[in-house]
């Protein structure tokens, strides 16, 4: 085995390593040393970062690496910049977040690089058993970083939902992998779409194995029915993790989703289609609507980001090319509008989870304008409306699905996202137009350099993809270069 | 590189300036002369470069055609279905063109929000250094919106500077919004155009639907390789719904009610936004889309009877108002009128010359009153003013130049313009365009009409204004002074234009056997879409005889000379106006008529406004008094009672859209039910879901 397969590889095992650094370095500094271990762990992702520039990217065509396991390809350095730029958000966010809960930092830093490691081989596998070992190893570090304020009875609580139904949803995955390995003989993407392509298969053992698979992937992008730990999960989670788990992890399974079933499956569109139609209905129409009744604002934006990912898989179930790229368009938006609202949540919090009430925003607008316009954007971008990159995002989402034929589906949206405006507007109504004794209990914002500048960073990119999108699409659709995919 | 390649700076100078008034200067609170310099150097760089752009495109490149200069790709949405079969790609471009139509508006645009900037400066000087800032950020924004309107090469850009002017105009019409009467000026006008939007909107969409583009150039193209009547329905429905929103933004039958009220805005705000530019949108977005309205002659109708009678109702409400700034909004108003009407009957550039004259003559009238209100002291009511002629020369003598012009005397700038209108409306029923002679020569002698009124009603303004002796007692003569020079050079500059615009643009060439001297007929008659076989107008025509072209100046100059020579009688010679309030006396129906506005307004809070409301109370009252007596009569009954009052025990329920939200909100307490927090419960719905998803999965296999 030639030692040159291993240069593409570079970030990654910079990436092990840097973790295995933050650990010790954790032990070794305790609590004192925070913002040293947090300016390492930003700085070892922005390393990262360029070496995946560097190293990561195809020279020309798509190629694979160590035996067939991975696969460089612009589609995986797309959503490797991308998953990157949410862990240094949120350790950004989290810094403050642990010393105002005086928790340590280094478990936590390292816990995120590995999570971060697993999505890089989630974004890049081309095999099955990568695939699946990069998602387990993303879901482990996920497990524990939800149950991180060991103090608290709702992370505890969170974290063990989460592993338990994890777990279940993982073993459906293996299942499903079986079964598609007994009938085709083989794990390998491009083997699977070969074998597909030549001879169209209908047995049912195969395609119970890819619904199976497909429920398996619904779980990770938290689509109903499979949803059903996400709310318990983002509401106990210390709030850091919560913007980091409903962005990175979901970016990253729909990677996987893409490659799987946009790519080795696309063959079988015609048969799998109907299950993913259907997941994306009810995850729209079951996330609006139970964001409604929400009073604690971690718990809307769960279930709002169940809805997103409801969007999302309309470009999976599109199955064309535009749909693929609006998907990659979606998941690019999602990740940063979503971090900064969770942003302003983790600025608004204070010890004990309070300030996570819709009341707590009443009256924002006063006490801290710039945050509540930030705020305000961040909100017309997720309900959708322009000039914000929501707006945009939706909007190719939406075209997908129309162009292939599923207008029902598009109204289905259209019709969820005018709900969606009812919920996010309730924090609207309390910042702005609540006055009085009501607008003197809100709650305080929180003094956090870096973390205002999370949402700084979040508001920018939002509202510059929905004025000049086209440098973003040019990227998303440079992501179709990948290896078995188009 | 040129100067037009780069004409996307020319909006974008006042949106810097915008940015840095907003969040810099109004954020920290610095002095005046700060956004003084910002705010003269956003608007005045868009002078200078659109100008530049403009003289460089015109001598370099073939000025027939559009010079479209794309800055980016915005909106990709794929291939997407047409409503006339196919399929066309949803691709809109941010992108800007220059053409003749753009060119002119852009160069009047560009000046005179330059002169207004300016003249603000003097205007203004009195408010606290937050509100002055902000003012500034306001009106650059303005000039920004209103550019990317003129300029956009798209229906959507042209659409997303619609929407900024509007923005624009709420933000400036309730500028002292602690003053509740001027808050709510501004809601009115933002609702009321929110209607004409809409319209504006499924044009859009109707646009796309049927040519698959929305590039002006493009359509333009398309409709004029159109032979036959296949396109003509589409051009109908599109021209008449563009034309709802230009009816909303431009204030005409029956959404003219927004426009007088928006007069509680700074009076600079009123002559730039309300006068000059963003109400003239509307009649820039007809000529600019008149390929529709060129293949449709009932399309054509409406937009000429509309404008048409408008003209005339609004010229009439004109004659008995007493503060100085409303009667100038019905003139404009009125003005607007005339300009539909010209697009109405195919003289689309004799609107757009309108347009330009109307901005020059119409701004130096607001910014004239602008001043007269601040030697008044912010006093409005002309019955309290009176020999001002004296005391602020510069202001007089600009004022009654601009009303020469407005009211038609040979050679100013109003008359050119409006006599072109009033011939071109004359040719229209003379050539029986479209067969609606008929129709046509009414609407000529409503215009004609409507021009004696506005002649009137003008000189009583001025004469009211600024002859006789002052009657706002002593002491607010004794703080009566001529405005500064930041005030007095616009006004100037303006009047100028007023004298010599119209012979220089547009000189009536035809009453010389010189049409080529006619530079803006020349200059944008490429722009227009020329008739195609279905008698609709054709430009520069001879249709209508020499002999006749001469006896129709002289009507019109005579009604005009009527108007005037009856407002001389009655407000000049006889101080104590006793004529005009005797006919008060005689004819007291017809005048609480004018007076109170037809009552337009009364009417719309009698039946939509109030509808409205009442609506909400009836499906309030169904709610509290039916639905809730139901749950009450079916509490005994135990099966789903717990379910229904669910839905019914919620205290607020008023109207349908809380019915709606009721609903939602309901299915989503049941569907909270399902979340109860145990582990087990989860994995049961996962696997129920599972099921369900397999068996939808082998029902379709």
């Amino acid at each position: 085995m030639p030692l040159e397969q291993f240069v593409p590889f570079i970030p990654e095992i910079f990436l092990a390593i840097a973790s295995f650094v933050l650990l010790v370095g954790g032990i070794g500094l305790g609590r004192r040393g925070m913002r040293p271990l947090a300016l390492g762990a930003v700085g070892s992702l922005v390393v990262t970062g360029i070496l995946v520039w560097l190293f990561g990217r195809p020279a020309g065509e798509p190629e694979v690496i160590l035996g067939g396991m991975l696969a460089i390809d612009t589609f995986a350095v797309f959503f490797k910049l991308l998953v990157l730029a949410s862990a240094i958000l949120t350790i950004m966010l989290a810094t403050g977040f642990l010393e105002r809960f005086r928790y340590g930092g280094g478990e936590f830093f390292a816990l995120i690089l590995t999570a971060t490691l697993g999505m890089f081989v989630m974004a890049s596998g081309v095999n099955l058993v990568s695939l699946y070992v990069g998602l387990e190893l993303m879901a482990l570090s996920s497990y524990v970083l939800v149950g991180y304020c060991k103090l608290e009875v709702k992370s505890n609580e969170g974290a063990v939902k989460y592993f338990v139904l994890g777990a279940m949803s993982s073993g459906i995955l293996l299942y499903g992998i079986s079964l598609v390995y007994g009938s085709l003989g083989t794990l390998d993407l491009m083997e699977i779409k070969t074998a597909l392509v030549a001879a169209p298969q209908d047995n049912l053992v195969l395609m119970l194995g890819i619904v199976l698979m497909a429920f398996g992937m619904l779980f990770k992008v938290a689509a109903v029915p499979f949803h059903v730990w996400s709310p318990d999960a983002y509401e106990g989670a210390p709030t850091p993790v919560t913007a980091f788990i409903s962005v990175a992890p979901k970016a990253a399974a729909f990677a996987m989703f893409l490659r799987i079933f946009a790519g080795a499956f696309s063959p079988e569109i015609d048969h799998w289609r109907s299950v993913i139609w259907l997941a994306a209905a009810m995850t729209m129409i079951f996330g609006n609507i139970a964001a409604l009744s929400q009073d604690n604002v971690k718990r809307m934006l769960a279930y709002s980001s169940i809805a997103h990912a409801g969007y999302a898989l309309m470009g999976v179930v599109a199955g064309t090319a535009y749909g693929t790229w609006s998907v990659l368009m979606y998941m690019l938006v999602y990740t940063f509008m979503n971090i900064g609202a969770f942003g302003l949540v983790v600025l608004l919090e204070t010890r004990g989870y309070a300030g996570e009430t819709v009341k707590d925003w009443a009256g924002l607008s006063k006490k801290a304008p710039a945050a509540a316009a930030g705020m305000l954007i961040l909100l017309l971008a997720l309900a959708g409306i322009p000039p914000t990159g929501g707006f945009m995002s939706k909007l190719y989402v939406f075209a997908a699905a129309i162009n292939a034929g599923y207008i029902w589906l598009a109204v289905i949206g259209v019709l969820m996202s005018a709900v969606s405006l009812y919920y996010y507007f309730r924090i609207v109504v309390q910042m702005y137009l609540v006055e009085g004794e009501e607008a003197e209990s809100g709650a305080e914002l929180v003094r956090d350099r870096w973390a205002e500048g999370v949402v700084l960073v979040s508001v920018l990119v939002v509202m510059a993809i929905g004025v000049y999108p086209a440098p973003f699409v040019g990227w998303a659709q440079g992501g179709l270069n990948a290896l078995g995919l188009m | 590189m040129s100067f037009y390649d780069l004409i996307w700076l020319v909006p974008l100078f006042p949106l810097a300036g915008a940015l840095i008034n907003g969040l810099v200067t109004h954020q920290l609170g610095l002095k005046k002369s700060v956004a003084n310099i910002v705010a003269l150097i956003g608007s005045g760089l868009a002078l200078i470069w659109g100008w530049a752009a403009v003289l460089q495109w015109y001598f370099t490149e073939d000025h027939t055609v559009s010079y479209v200069v794309k800055v980016f790709s915005w909106i990709s949405g794929g291939d997407l279905p047409l409503l006339s079969g196919g399929t066309a790609p949803l691709e809109v471009a941010a992108s800007y063109q220059v053409d003749p139509t753009s060119a002119v508006m852009v160069c009047f645009v560009t000046l005179v929000g330059f002169l207004i900037h300016l003249y603000s400066v003097g205007y203004m000087h009195s408010e606290s250094d937050k509100a002055y800032s902000r003012y500034f950020s306001y009106l650059n924004l303005f000039m920004f919106a209103m550019l990317t309107l003129v300029l956009g090469s798209n229906l959507l850009v042209l659409f997303v500077g619609w929407e900024g002017v509007g923005l624009c105009s709420y933000l400036l019409i309730g500028f002292y919004y602690e003053k509740e009467w001027c808050a709510s000026a501004g809601m009115k006008a933002f609702i009321v155009n929110r209607i004409g939007d809409f319209g504006f909107l499924l044009a859009i969409f109707f646009t796309f639907g049927w040519f698959g583009t929305l590039e002006f150039s493009e359509l333009f193209a398309v409709l004029s390789q159109h032979h036959g009547d296949a396109l003509v329905g589409a051009a109908t429905i599109i021209g008449v719904l563009l034309f709802i929103g230009a009816i909303g933004k431009s204030a005409q039958i029956p959404l003219f009610v927004w426009l007088p009220d928006a007069m509680a805005g700074p009076t600079p705000v009123s002559a730039l936004i309300h006068a000059a530019t963003m109400v003239t949108a509307g009649v820039y977005m007809v000529a600019r889309c008149n390929f529709f309205y060129q293949l449709s002659p009932n399309a054509m109708l409406v937009v000429a009877v509309i404008g048409g009678v408008t003209a005339i109702f609004a010229a009439t409400i004109g004659l008995t108002q007493n503060d100085i700034k409303k009667v100038l909004a019905y003139s404009t108003v009125s003005q607007l009128g005339y300009m539909f009407l010209a697009a109405g009957v195919g003289a689309y550039i004799a609107a757009i010359f309108h347009v330009v004259t109307h901005a020059f003559f119409k701004a130096c009238l607001f910014l004239g009153s602008g001043s007269v209100i601040h030697a008044c002291g912010g006093e409005q009511d002309m019955r309290k003013m009176g020999g001002l002629k004296k005391y602020m020369p510069k202001t007089y003598w600009t004022f009654l130049i601009a009303t020469i012009a407005i009211a038609g005397i040979p050679p100013l700038a109003g008359f050119v313009s409006k006599d072109a209108i009033l011939a071109k409306a004359f040719e229209a029923g003379y050539t029986d365009l479209n067969g609606f002679g008929g129709a046509y020569y009414g609407l000529w002698i409503l215009g004609l009409c409507g021009a004696a009124l506005t002649a009137f009603y003008m000189f009583r303004l001025v004469f009211m204004t600024f002859d006789g002796a002052f009657r706002g007692g002593e002491e607010a003569e004794h703080h009566l002074h001529e405005s500064p020079w930041t005030m007095t050079l616009p006004l100037q500059v303006l009047a100028f234009g007023s004298v010599i615009g119209g012979l220089l643009i547009g000189f009536p060439g035809i009453l010389f056997h010189k049409e080529n001297w006619n530079f803006i007929e020349g200059f944008m008659g490429p722009m227009i879409l020329g008739a195609h076989g279905h008698g609709a107008a054709h430009a520069g025509g001879h249709a209508v005889s020499f002999g006749l072209e001469w006896a129709l100046v002289g009507l019109s100059v005579t009604v005009a000379a009527a108007g005037i020579l009856v407002a001389y009688r009655w407000y000049k010679t006889d101080p104590e106006f006793s004529i005009p309030n005797a006919m008060a006396e005689r004819f007291p129906f017809a005048y609480k008529l004018l007076l109170n506005k037809y009552w337009v307004d009364e009417l719309y809070d009698a039946t939509i406004i109030r509808g409205t409301i009442g609506l909400a109370r009836f499906c309030w009252e169904f709610d509290a008094r039916v639905v809730d007596g139901v749950v009450n009569g079916t509490r005994h009954v135990t099966v789903g009672t717990s379910f229904l009052s669910g839905i019914f025990d919620l205290k607020v329920i008023d109207g349908i859209v809380n019915l709606i939200g009721t609903i939602n909100q309901t299915a989503s307490r049941y569907f909270r039910r399902l979340q109860v927090g145990f582990t087990q419960g989860y994995a049961m719905v996962m696997v129920f879901g599972a099921a369900l998803l397999l068996a939808v999965f082998f029902i379709s296999f």
